[in-house]
């Protein structure tokens, strides 16, 4: 009990030492009881036997057990599926950019951490429906905290986050995303920009989503000024097969004549 | 935003008897005829409103500021008003008692209604408006507004964007109809190039049907039931519809909108524009005007402001430098109710992107030897290779300096004290431009360190302005807004010697006292009562009086005599005078000595006692004691090798008299050293360039017309050097300490030197100029002013301000025409001796055997395409491919 209790008492001097203020102060006291290594050694001669090994139990017992370990990088394993990780602009139907370049996700971000720089939509360089597009758009992942508010604010859902997580480099400069490395891939049937918009509509048409592909004058188009384009000709099946069918929703819309 | 003229206002309101009534509980005293919003804004109560701006009239078009009111009646018993008021067209009576929102649940809900009003066909689109983050019609939804629409039904729309001038952006969706520009337009610029026309509130959805209900347009013709003239349209207005309207559409010019007739043209043939319009995009409440500059490039919150003075004009408009990340986006009007109240011009606005231009000089640069090339080197070789040569050029002749018109005081007065410390010289003259030695004795004489006399408040309250060689609204801008609100206040009658009535003229209602360049001073000497001119008897008498205020432009320099008769004028008829330059450093260059017969602070060159006095501060031993040359004998000096050397500011060859001629001299000169901020035509002739900080990279203080210092620091902390401190770095060379190195040694120094009080320079006393006599028909005198909007330098890489430019045009008048055999005929060839100008004709109402031209516009730049100047004559001829049937 001396031996124990010096112990404490050594502990206790330690904090003590410090004056009156510390020795004022609550403190957990731990039992006596729990440290009673010399007690439980009594108990009886087979536990004495294994003691030396005691201490191996919880391993002993976890060889057993399925493994913990990730072998990241070998094996990946997948996020939640609402995990924030690098972020992404989103396309219309199309192919158009849904960025508008409004900057609103740079005013919301806490980091400090997206720069955004606007231009004009012009008849023969169309990125996004509408006016305005984002002609700059960068993401510096190293200030970026992942919180998502770009996301909310973002007006035409053009912001997204995806659940990429491997953002490492070895330099800074690589830290800072630029538009074609945000931008979301083509999907099959998707042009790539600028082309110009389906004839007839808005921009508040393609936010309702009224635009479900490429139309056959925007294959068109891109054919005529990019004829080397890699989306061309997906696109142009896709055109095809929804000229052939043109009950659109969109199609009606235009024949009423939103138009001007 | 509620920026009024205080010295004159508060002067003529302290004499108005006072009205004490109530807002929200809180008793007021107002002088009667105040509104009701200024004096909620004097006890800090804000009442949402659009329409209402304190310098335009009342109109109540917005509804917004509906507050609750109750006015005593006859017996005194307290009667509420039946409904809501609008409190910017509402003014105080006595005993009235009003509730704003803030004490009235009435007015409260009447303006949450009204915005949800407003906003029935507003777009939202708030992500995408220029104006989103900086907008009453933003802020004050959010403060008085409901917080969700309850309008589900399809909005109206218009075609948009529309290009009611290359630099203006129409978006009617947005539009709230509170009519701020066309009253702006109208009330204050006089160009009213847009207009609201309509009626009604249109049909949702892009359908045509002719109007849209009521709109802001440009001065379609269609609408008012005028029948085009057919006319071609100028070609360079038919360009870039290179904006995508909301469906993917080109952009739409103003006045093209489906089934209204083309906007009408102006005299020049182009659509109506403004040098004002600016303005209206920065007072439009919503984003319904933006500018196409400024479109898409920055948000508020991007953007770091910096209050500046613009560097343009002489009189020292305040501006505010909006810029993003080291760029300057935008530049907006400051306030300043002495100055320029709330209003710049296109120029002031737009012109900046000069000073972040491609050719702005980086490093300084010295010539090698070998190669004969520039190239760069660091400042302290280029110093050393300017201090040598300089210090050669001055042992073989001399050194001649011409500063140009840029410079700030500080960086004047360097220059002077450089000139005649350093370089021991008085060839300095700033004035590239047209010029005389009775101007250097003008302004020795009269405006140099004299005290500020007329001011801008004058302007709007003098009852008689007379303007000599100055056209307000091309060559000040402020100067002609302050004229036409005193004259539409009717304070002022404004008279004008100038051969034609400009446009500007026209909008002042300015007697035109029609008198050819050259024959100012016969006129004045008429003014003054003696000369045998006859003048307009009423004129003349309004003229006699004393107390007149006359603005001299700098174009009288061209002509003979013109200064002398107008001090004549000025003694004889006790009038008031101010000098009104062109360019932003002139005044500052008077004040700093840049003439060869002027020290700093107004001491004549030839006066001893001035002479010991600035040489004792200078802590120099001599200064000295002839004076110099002028701007062109300095370069025909520098030309001839009779000076050794020149130092060169900021002159623009195409100002001179004769460039080509001012070209070779500085191409034979034998030592140049140029400070510019740019290349410009003197740099592949100097021998070292120093490249100096434009206004954004320096703090200054540009002097206006009025002698009024205009202080403003740098917009951005570089190690960009100004001319000061590069010519104290250059004389530590010489071995002397010049003591410009910072803006505060300067003003030290100045404050020190004050002004002179001994004698002056004395006044010129040249015999009146005759105008030059004509030799037979196809001759004409010439007349010529550069317009605000032409090819100068300071406008360069802006394309959409050159776009509202006015197109360069040859006047003259029917008689001279036909004389000269021009009937018919829709262009006309001016021929001077070193070239021709052709140019479309217009006829003008003007004395006959005189042709006007655009000095520096594109197409027309008098000086090197013809040789010649103001009141020199040239020859007319019809362009025979031209002639219409």
């Amino acid at each position: 009990m001396a031996e124990q209790g010096k112990g404490k008492d050594v502990s206790r001097d330690s904090t003590s030492g410090g004056g009156e203020r510390a020795a004022d102060r609550p403190r957990p006291q731990a039992s006596p009881q729990q440290f009673d290594v010399d007690a439980d050694l009594d108990k009886n001669a087979l536990q004495e036997l294994f003691a030396p090994v005691a201490g191996f139990g919880v391993s002993f017992s976890t060889i057993f057990k399925p493994v913990a370990t990730e072998q990241y990088p070998f094996e990946k394993v997948g996020t939640f599926p609402r995990y924030h990780g690098r972020h992404q602009l989103n396309r219309y139907a199309d192919g158009m950019e849904k960025c508008i370049g409004c900057e609103l996700c740079a005013w919301a971000c806490p980091a400090d951490a997206i720069y955004v720089e606007a231009a004009n939509n012009a008849p023969g360089a169309q990125y996004s429906p509408g006016e305005r597009y984002g002609r700059v758009y960068q993401i510096n992942y190293l200030r970026c905290i992942f919180c998502g508010y770009c996301i909310e604010a973002c007006p035409t859902r053009a912001l997204t986050m995806t659940n990429e997580f491997e953002l490492a480099s070895t330099n800074r400069a690589d830290m800072i995303y630029e538009k074609d490395d945000l931008l979301a891939p083509l999907r099959e049937g998707m042009l790539n920009t600028p082309l110009p918009m389906v004839p007839g509509t808005t921009d508040v048409d393609y936010y309702q989503e009224k635009v479900t592909g490429p139309t056959p004058e925007q294959v068109e188009w891109v054919r005529e000024h990019r004829p080397d384009d890699e989306s061309l000709e997906a696109a142009a099946k896709a055109a095809g097969s929804r000229a052939a069918n043109r009950t659109d929703a969109l199609a009606g819309e235009r024949q009423k004549g939103s138009g001007r | 935003m509620t920026a009024t003229t205080s010295t004159s206002a508060s002067g003529d309101l302290a004499a108005e008897p006072e009205v004490t009534f109530t807002i929200d509980g809180v008793e007021v005293a107002v002088p009667k005829g105040t509104l009701v919003i200024r004096a909620a804004e004097q006890i800090g109560i804000q009442i949402p409103r659009f329409c209402e701006h304190p310098l335009l009239k009342p109109v109540g078009a917005c509804r917004q500021c509906l507050v609750e009111v109750s006015v005593p009646d006859r017996e005194g018993n307290l009667r509420p008003m039946p409904k809501p008021q609008t409190s910017c067209t509402l003014e105080a009576t006595p005993g009235m008692v009003v509730s704003t929102q803030h004490t009235s649940p009435v007015a409260d809900k009447a303006q949450h209604a009204q915005i949800e009003f407003l906003l029935i066909n507003h777009p939202l689109d708030c992500p995408v408006c220029d104006k989103g983050g900086e907008c009453p019609l933003q802020n004050q939804a959010m403060s008085n507004g409901a917080p969700e629409s309850r309008f589900k039904e399809v909005k109206r729309t218009f075609p948009k964007p529309i290009k009611i001038s290359t630099e203006i952006l129409l978006d009617r969706d947005r539009c709230i109809l509170c009519q701020r520009c066309t009253r702006f337009q109208d009330e204050i610029a006089g160009d009213p190039f847009i207009a609201l026309q309509g009626r009604g509130g249109g049909s949702p959805g892009m359908d045509v049907h002719g109007l849209h209900a009521q709109q802001i347009g440009t001065f379609d013709e269609a609408v008012l039931g005028y029948i085009p003239r057919g006319e071609d349209e100028p070609p360079d207005y038919a360009d870039s519809l290179d904006l995508a309207s909301p469906g993917g559409a080109p952009g739409v010019r103003g006045g093209a909108v489906r089934s209204v007739g083309a906007a009408a043209t102006d005299v020049s043939g182009r659509p109506f524009s403004s040098y004002f319009s600016g303005n209206t995009i920065q007072i439009c409440p919503v984003g319904a005007l933006t500018s196409a500059t400024y479109r898409f490039r920055a948000r508020p919150f991007d953007l770091v402001s910096s209050d500046s003075i613009a560097e343009h004009d002489a009189c020292g408009s305040a501006i505010r430098v909006d810029h993003r990340r080291n760029v300057v986006v935008r530049r907006l009007a400051g306030e300043d109710p002495v100055v320029n109240e709330e209003w710049i011009t296109d120029k002031d606005r737009f012109a900046f992107t000069w000073q972040s231009a491609p050719d702005v000089l980086q490093a300084p640069m010295v010539r090698d030897e070998e190669t004969g090339e520039l190239v760069a080197t660091s400042w302290s070789e280029a110093m050393a290779v300017a201090a040598e040569g300089l210090q050669r050029a001055r042992s073989s002749g001399g050194v001649g300096l011409l500063p140009g018109g840029r410079l700030t005081l500080e960086d004047a007065y360097a220059w002077s004290k450089f000139a005649r410390v350093v370089l021991g010289t008085n060839d300095v003259d700033f004035r590239a431009r047209v010029h005389s030695a009775e101007e250097a004795q003008f302004l020795g004489h009269q405006v140099a360190a004299a005290e500020m006399d007329v001011t801008f408040a004058d302007l709007e309250r003098s009852p008689q302005v007379l303007l000599v060689g100055l056209e307000p609204e091309d060559e000040a801008g402020t100067i002609f807004l302050r004229l036409r609100k005193g004259m539409l206040a009717g304070k002022v009658h404004v008279t004008t010697i100038a051969p034609l009535a400009s446009r500007g003229t026209t909008k002042m209602r300015a007697n035109l006292i029609p008198t050819p360049p050259g024959g100012e001073a016969q006129v004045l000497d008429a003014l003054a009562g003696n000369g045998d001119l006859s003048l307009d008897e009423d004129v003349a008498h309004a003229l006699a009086q004393p107390g007149v205020v006359v603005l001299a432009g700098e174009r009288l320099a061209g002509s003979p005599g013109a200064y002398s008769a107008l001090l004549r004028y000025v003694r004889a008829r006790q009038a008031r005078l101010a000098w009104v330059p062109r360019r932003a450093g002139d005044r500052g260059a008077v004040e700093a000595g840049l003439l060869p017969n002027l020290l700093p602070g107004g001491r004549p060159v030839t006066e001893a006692e001035a002479r010991v006095d600035l040489a004792a501060l200078w802590e120099t031993d001599t200064l000295p004691e002839q004076p110099g040359r002028d701007h062109t004998q300095i370069l025909a000096a520098a030309g001839s090798g009779e000076l050794g050397g020149l130092v060169i500011g900021g002159v623009d060859l195409s100002d001179l008299p004769h460039p080509a001629q001012a070209e070779r001299d500085i191409r034979d000169a034998g030592f140049v050293v140029q400070l510019e901020v740019r290349h410009s035509l003197v740099t592949p002739y100097a021998d070292v360039v120093l490249p100096v900080a434009p206004p954004t990279r320096k703090a200054g203080t540009f002097l206006t017309w009025e002698g009024r210092p205009r202080p403003f620091e740098e917009v951005f902390t570089t190690h960009d050097i100004s001319d000061a401190r590069a010519l104290d770095l250059l004389a530590r060379e010489f071995g002397v300490q010049l003591g410009t190195g910072s803006v505060q040694e300067v003003h030290a120094e100045l404050a020190e030197l004050g002004a002179w009080s001994a004698a002056r320079v004395p006044a010129p006393e040249e015999p009146a100029g005759r105008i030059t006599p004509v030799s037979g028909p196809n001759e004409a005198v010439l007349a010529t002013w550069r317009l605000m909007l032409d090819a100068a330098r300071g406008q360069d890489g802006e394309p959409h301000l050159a776009g509202t430019a006015h197109r360069p045009v040859a006047r003259m008048s029917a008689r001279t025409a036909a004389a000269a055999g021009l009937e018919g005929h829709r262009k006309v060839t001016v021929t001077g001796p070193k070239g021709a100008i052709t140019l479309p004709l217009v006829l003008t109402p003007m004395p006959d055997q005189v042709v006007w031209l655009p000095q520096h516009s594109p197409g027309s730049s008098v000086h090197r395409m013809l040789g010649v100047t103001a009141g020199q004559t040239v020859s007319l001829s019809a362009v025979t491919a031209e002639v219409t049937s």
